[in-house]
């Protein structure tokens, strides 16, 4: 079993007990590594119903089996689980960067946090020593400020950090954590719980060997996917980059403006992945092993936010954009600085601010309770925002709990315009005329995402009628689904996966020749298959059912308006009980979504059984209950 | 210690990174520890990439240099340059660690094998760098001094000229 280091390390918060537990062969063949491994550990060790800020709701990293290793993408990632804030089902994110290589490197296929430190602290890992350390000195500080802190104190410059910054330490619901000051485990708030455990950063130093099974193999398979990185799979990464996007789904009347109440935003040529290029992008940078590079650096050149520099990508720039109606580059470029310097997940800032701008616009927040004039469009406001925000000042306290949060706070039917999924901002696709993606969005178990499923992609190649819910698109979903959950817990780049031109016999072979595990292409794609549904058996366990599988509230009422091809299209009930309908019998659930006991059993899952058999009991299931 | 003809020099051949096109992949650092040591380990590569900034990436390798500093510096013996291609060549029963060398070189270039606790530079490859053949953004070269300075006279003289050669529809 060679590519994992073979050892888990648990940390007690609480009590400053520290030690390592040996991974088992068993959990690694079934569960592979990053969230298929993270989930299975935080099922393992978490009790159901535990709030997510309490000290018993356990936050785990992990590594992927490749991390480490000179597979491309594969040796840098990890991911992050626990349970979310936001959805208070399963939270899951990933990042790469060169901090996953660092822990591989340490020794550790993963870390659990348990408990919460009495003082704020950070968890030094240097190989075999591991500490809990001072960082009463770093609260307050950016995730950029507490790396160089970090390294300083330390006095080693290749220490790779992660960190949370002042949007996690005061539980904001969209905190994030930051690896390298630019990559963020972005999504479903892990930030705020990393914030809860007083936990500031992990600080990371390996020299251990990586050693792989199959040098010569891995090589030829290295070679391979440098040719495939640099053709057309990645062009678009390579290239303009995720923004892209801006112009493609422009044209198709499928991005989303002024908080999903337009899906063509005037003004688009100014914010474009080419305008963008052209004038802002500076350098494109690297992730450690990578052949392909994407991290595109942008530079304000000039105007009040001149010196600006950051990474940028569609989604953040989409959604403090034309979801807030801002067609200034700058700000937005300023905006995502801001939020890496927070510490806040870009995306749902971005609809944050959209969602208040809406209430503002719709008089269900004035002037006063704003602090500010919040028409969409206003760049400062959008700015001064996510500051309020990140720091919970003022209006931005109410608004730190998530827009489902806050609008349930809110009231007056604020709900309508929080556009959000599971409690999970949404992301950069009008699924209103994208229905296979709606159908992704709308049974993700990390809430609204596009990078579980990728759904959009039959869509918007034209693949399918993508105004019609139809059956077939659950098989659609359910294939990238399994595909998806295998790249994140393998652990490589999602912008790599045209280079798998043979799919799973491709990810299956730099498995074996690192791991030396003869695993078979087929079983690869059942532990896709088991991820999902343990991602699923997490939000069941959790009290999560089918009415969670819904869609915000505009995307099921209000039409496209824009004139052009999305007009008029929109998700409706009876459409979305079709789509999940279909889904539900792909995956092999019940009516409400919850998977069988023949399917739990199939997956190998067995010791799971326990969390639908009285949910399928009540049902009266047609199951067989015993063998 | 006898000086290093100085037409054997111009001859020798060294891994040179542009940082213009260096993404800080590490790449090298990859392929230079599997290559000479049979695993993956930034700490035994001879290359080692650095990212000061976003914005700056390079990665280092030996400069061999001449007079080496760090042959100079030894105080036993252990390291010898090649006449032939400037390597820096270690005698492992001479070296002792006490890393003079180290402190010697400006360039960083020069580490201590973290298990055998002798110094490790690199020996390009015996004339075939790994490196420079993995390095995905060509990023790294072999080269001499002279084809060294020649790249970088073209590079500003594309540079200088851009703008005229366009004007003509010349293709550089």
């Amino acid at each position: 079993m060679l590519g994992y280091a073979g050892r888990i390390l648990h940390v007690d918060l609480t009590s400053g007990k520290i030690w390592n537990e040996p991974l088992k062969e068993e959990l690694a063949k079934k569960y592979i590594g990053g969230i298929g491994l993270g989930m299975r550990l935080y099922l393992n060790y978490s009790k159901p119903g535990v709030d997510p800020f309490s000290p018993e709701n356990p936050l785990i990293v992990a590594t992927g089996p490749l991390s480490g290793s000179m597979v491309p993408t594969g040796g840098n990632g990890h991911a992050f689980v626990s349970k979310s804030p936001q959805s208070f089902g399963v939270g899951e994110a990933k990042a790469h960067g060169h901090w996953g290589t660092e822990l591989k490197r340490a020794g550790y296929d993963a870390i659990i946090f348990y408990g919460k430190a009495e003082k704020p602290v950070y968890l030094w890992v240097d190989d075999d020593s591991v500490q809990l350390m001072d960082a009463k000195y770093l609260w307050g500080k950016s995730p950029q400020e507490t790396e160089d802190a970090i390294k300083k104190e330390l006095k080693d410059f290749y220490i790779r950090v992660a960190s949370i910054g002042v949007a996690g330490e005061k539980l904001v619901r969209i905190a994030c954590i930051i690896n390298e000051k630019t990559r963020a485990c972005g999504r479903t708030g892990l930030g705020a719980v990393m914030g809860s455990k007083n936990l500031k950063a992990i600080a990371l130093r390996g020299s251990k060997d990586i050693t792989v099974a199959n040098k010569d193999r891995l090589l030829e398979l290295v070679k391979t996917q440098h040719e495939r990185m640099k053709g057309p799979a990645t062009r678009k990464y390579r290239t303009l980059g995720t923004p892209e996007n801006v112009l493609v789904l422009n044209a198709l009347g499928a991005m989303p403006t002024n908080n999903f109440t337009s899906a063509v935003f005037h003004g688009a040529d100014k914010i474009s992945g080419e305008y963008l290029n052209e004038r802002f992008v500076a350098k494109i940078i690297a992730c450690s092993s990578c052949a392909m590079r994407c991290e595109h650096i942008a530079v304000v050149p000039e105007g009040p936010y001149k010196g600006t520099t950051t990474r940028i990508e569609y989604e953040p720039l989409w959604a403090m954009g034309p979801n807030c109606g801002v067609g200034n580059l700058d700000a937005i470029l300023k905006g995502m600085d801001l939020s890496n310097y927070y510490g806040v997940d870009a995306i749902s800032i971005g609809l944050i601010v959209s969602f208040a701008m809406d209430l503002y616009k719709n008089g269900l927040v004035n002037k006063e309770t704003a602090g500010m004039d919040l028409n969409f469009g206003n760049h400062e406001a959008m700015l001064e925002m996510i500051k309020r925000v990140s720091t919970r000042e003022d209006f931005g306290d109410v608004l730190a709990e998530g827009v489902k949060l806050a609008a349930e706070k809110i009231g007056r039917g604020a709900d309508k315009y929080a556009v959000h999924i599971k409690g999970v901002e949404m992301t950069g696709y009008d699924i209103r005329g994208l229905k296979t993606a709606a159908l992704g969005y709308a049974v993700s178990f990390r809430g609204a995402d596009h990078n579980r499923h990728g759904a959009y992609g039959p869509d918007v190649a034209g693949k399918v009628n993508r105004f019609k819910a139809e059956k077939g698109r659950g098989k659609l979903v359910k294939e990238t689904e399994d595909l998806y959950a295998i790249i994140d817990s393998i652990i490589v780049c999602k912008f790599s996966r045209g280079t798998y031109v043979k799919g799973y016999q491709d990810l299956v072979a730099l498995y074996n020749a690192v791991t030396g595990i003869e695993m078979s292409p087929e079983e690869l794609q059942k532990a896709g298959e088991r991820i999902n549904n343990l991602g699923r058996l997490i939000n069941i366990r959790e009290g999560l059912t089918r009415k969670d599988d819904t869609l915000p509230w505009k995307v099921m009422h209000v039409p496209i308006p824009d004139e052009g091809p999305s007009k008029g299209s929109f998700v409706s009930q009876e459409e979305l009980d079709l789509l999940l309908d279909d889904y539900y019998e792909v995956r092999g659930w019940n009516k409400e979504g919850i998977p069988t006991i023949e399917k739990v059993k199939e997956l190998g899952m067995e010791d799971l059984a326990y969390i639908v058999e009285d949910k399928l009991e009540s049902r009266k299931m047609p199951t067989k209950m015993e063998e | 210690m006898a000086a290093v003809p100085k037409a054997e020099a111009a001859k020798w051949k060294l891994v040179s990174c542009d940082p213009e096109k260096c993404t800080g992949c590490a790449v090298c650092e990859y392929i230079c520890s599997l290559e000479k040591e049979n695993v993956f380990s930034a700490q035994k590569s001879r290359i080692r990439t650095m990212r000061l900034h976003p914005l700056i990436n390079i990665s280092i390798a030996c400069r061999l240099c001449s007079p080496a500093p760090c042959v100079t510096a030894c105080p036993r013996d252990a390291l010898k340059q090649s006449e032939q291609t400037g390597v820096i060549m270690i005698d492992d029963e001479k070296c002792d660690g006490c890393s003079w060398c180290i402190e010697a070189c400006d360039y960083g270039a020069i580490t201590l094998h973290p298990e055998k606790k002798v110094v490790r530079i690199c020996d390009t490859c015996e004339g075939d760098p790994e490196c420079v053949k993995w390095c995905p953004e060509e990023a790294l070269d072999f080269v001499t001094r002279d084809i060294m300075s020649q790249k970088a006279r073209l590079a500003v003289s594309k540079k200088l000229f851009k703008e005229a050669m366009e004007a003509k529809g010349i293709q550089p």
